[in-house]
């Protein structure tokens, strides 16, 4: 099964045009059944035209009616990607991975209002995006690091989740999907939803969660797991060492009014029968040894 | 982005914010002239430092004639104000705001911020003003009332008038009360502000409902759509260390401790630093050199960190996902040479075009000490730091 993606998602690219949006569809076409799965581009001057045979339309709704897509994924510039996220939910696609860095948390509160009641999914923004190994890649980690299995990784992070995955194959485990949901302070899916939907996927059998300082979302999944996860977690906080008040390179990556401090999130994790680990280099062998 | 004071109170005053009458100076001279100018007989002279706390620092002074502004102003201007958000260096004042005195009855709070639960605008209200509105949370939480604002609808005059009651402003100077909120709430909507804090919200002798301080912080991802206030930046207040890093592109962050660290991706950056205390040492920075690091950032990187006189070794941590560690490791040898490295370094390359990357640093002729993997590198890193 794996969650949210599979060989059979049909996935088109909002900012086909542009260089990494260019650079990204053709790293992900090329991995797994990427060539059957990156079926469409959006941009709304530039329609008719293809970019490697990947026709471009000019806008979602017609690239889905064309094509069947039902997942996006966004590179477009951050003062145009809120808008980009509103097309993909007007539309109706299952999930859309926003990769694009450094959008207004002004838009994002108004795309996430526009996104109530729809069926629509979000990772991201500000994100790796996903990928289900030796299926599907879709974002800008790097596809031959991972291999298929039963292990659920996710995490705000995005090299972090290298290390980590790293690690995992160290020990000869395979993941069944990554997801990083991103370092802004408003965005999609948060550690709680994804926890939710591996727990209910019959191949994942152990999840590892990687968290950073900021917000509560780490707190807020950790109790959910205590009273319903039937599947080991285990647990990373970075930031033990940043000072508060100021911003580790996310925008979301912050101690703020002595909230969000990695100490405090380590604790409760703790106290909700979560493994932890202050050891960045030991996240793999904590995971292995929960299995 | 952090604005002063007196610049807060103008984007406020705009939304009819009803704020004391105030001019910013930047001398002693200007001072008594601005006072001059204001008329009464109180005024108050005020550092304009971003930080917060200048009260109890001693940057907030009363005074009751104008010799007395005049050596208040020239006791505040160019001191060394330490507060609890300054760190025991301080910050030099540079500007000044004087403003007319106001007769207080009563002090509120009113804050707002981004609610990453909620994923809205939180309204935060309480009777307890000129307090750490940390510390009210954290002794007598009934005392803060909230409210999360509707993005469409913005904050309600009903919702407004609510939350006013709830903190005792008194019946008579509601509507003034319900405007101001709405205007505050307007401006941080509009000026894209990521925090904004009046502490206190006085009400008068007259009932008039007032905003005493001003603090506003802005969203940095949004601020290519508000060259005004960009303008507004005071380079005065920042870290020059910063400023240059910013210049670049990278994400750089002093700490007080000696063991540089140049990471890339900002989740990775702090978990090297935490290992490296982990095994007993201390990190002199945060560094994230981005995805798309080139060599010549890598080198201004290394410049950064060789800024700091207490740097005693340098720990580079790269895992190579679109960025190849191939180029990584063009860069830190071309900066290694460039600046003449006299600390150890260590490093650790994992990821694509690996191999590469190690065989261009052992062919380089410096000396490199390479990691195999985070726990190797940091070890390393931290006998390094303790031989020198």
């Amino acid at each position: 099964m794996s969650i949210l993606i599979n060989r059979n998602s049909r996935v088109m690219t909002q900012g086909i045009t542009g260089k990494t949006g260019q650079f990204h569809t053709r790293m992900c076409r090329e991995y797994a059944n990427g060539q059957a799965c990156f079926v469409a581009g959006v941009n709304p001057r530039k329609p008719g035209e293809d970019f490697e045979g990947i026709p471009v339309y000019a806008s979602v709704k017609e690239a889905k009616q064309q094509t069947g897509a039902n997942v996006s994924v966004i590179y477009v510039p951050p003062p145009f990607a809120a808008a980009a996220i509103d097309e993909a939910v007007e539309a109706e696609l299952d999930l859309v991975i926003c990769i694009t860095e450094g959008i207004p948390v002004r838009d994002m509160i108004r795309t996430r209002y526009k996104m109530q009641g729809k069926k629509t999914r979000l990772i991201g923004p500000n994100c790796p995006g996903i990928i289900t190994p030796d299926e599907i890649k879709i974002g800008i980690m790097p596809g031959y690091i991972h291999k298929k299995g039963r292990i659920g990784v996710v995490s705000r992070s995005g090299t972090l989740t290298y290390e980590a995955v790293a690690q995992l194959m160290e020990l000869g485990l395979g993941q069944s999907t990554c997801i990083g949901i991103g370092g802004d302070p408003v965005n999609g899916l948060k550690h709680l939803d994804v926890m939710q939907l591996f727990n209910a996927d019959d191949e994942t059998d152990a999840v590892l969660m990687v968290g950073e300082i900021g917000g509560t979302d780490e707190e807020d999944c950790a109790r959910w797991i205590k009273d319903h996860m039937q599947k080991p977690v285990v647990g990373f906080i970075a930031g033990v060492t940043a000072p508060p008040g100021k911003r580790m390179g996310h925008a979301g990556a912050i101690i703020s009014g002595g909230k969000g401090t990695a100490q405090e999130k380590l604790e409760v994790l703790a106290s909700c029968g979560i493994k932890v680990t202050r050891n960045p280099a030991e996240m793999g062998k904590l995971l292995q040894s929960v299995l | 982005m952090k604005i002063h004071e007196y610049q807060a109170k103008e984007i406020l005053q705009k939304y009819e914010v009803v704020t004391p009458r105030g001019i910013a100076c930047f001398s002693v001279d200007d001072a008594v002239n601005a006072a001059q100018q204001l008329g009464g007989e109180v005024w108050v002279v005020k550092a304009q430092i971003y930080a917060g706390g200048r009260g109890k620092g001693g940057g907030v002074k009363v005074a009751k004639s104008l010799d007395e502004v005049r050596q208040r102003a020239s006791e505040i201007l160019n001191m060394r104000l330490v507060t609890h958000q300054t760190g025991p260096e301080g910050q030099v004042v540079h500007r000044l705001f004087i403003e007319q005195g106001v007769r207080i009855e009563k002090e509120f709070y009113v804050g707002m911020v981004v609610d990453r639960r909620q994923q809205r605008v939180c309204l935060m209200a309480s009777s307890e003003g000129g307090m750490e509105i940390e510390q009210v949370a954290a002794a007598t939480p009934e005392k803060i009332h909230k409210v999360f604002i509707d993005p469409v609808a913005g904050l309600r005059a009903q919702e407004a008038q609510d939350i006013a009651i709830k903190i005792g402003i008194p019946e008579q100077s509601l509507p003034q009360a319900i405007k101001l909120l709405q205007g505050l709430y307007q401006a941080f909507d509009e000026s894209d502000a990521s925090l904004l804090e009046i502490n206190p919200l006085a009400l008068t002798a007259e009932k008039q409902v007032i905003a005493l301080d001003a603090k506003m912080n802005f969203d940095d991802n949004a601020l290519f759509r508000h060259p005004e206030i960009i303008a507004l930046r005071d380079l005065d207040e920042e870290d020059p260390v910063e400023i240059e890093a910013s210049k670049h592109e990278l994400s750089y962050i002093p700490l007080d401790g000696n063991i540089g660290c140049l990471v890339n991706g900002a989740g990775l950056a702090m978990a090297t630093m935490d290992i490296i205390k982990l095994y007993g040492g201390n990190p002199a920075n945060f560094l994230d050199v981005g995805g798309g690091a080139t060599a010549e950032k890598v080198t201004e990187a290394f410049k950064l960190m060789l800024r700091n006189p207490k740097l005693q070794a340098i720990l580079v941590n790269i895992f190579g996902g679109i960025m190849k560690c191939d180029v990584i490791a063009q860069g830190v040898v071309a900066a290694a040479r460039d600046v003449k490295l006299a600390v150890p370094l260590v490093v650790r390359l994992e990821g694509t075009n690996v191999d590469l990357g190690k065989k261009i640093l052992a062919d380089s002729g410096l000396t490199i000490i390479s990691a195999d993997n985070m726990a190797d590198a940091a070890q390393k890193a931290v006998n390094a730091a303790k031989v020198q």
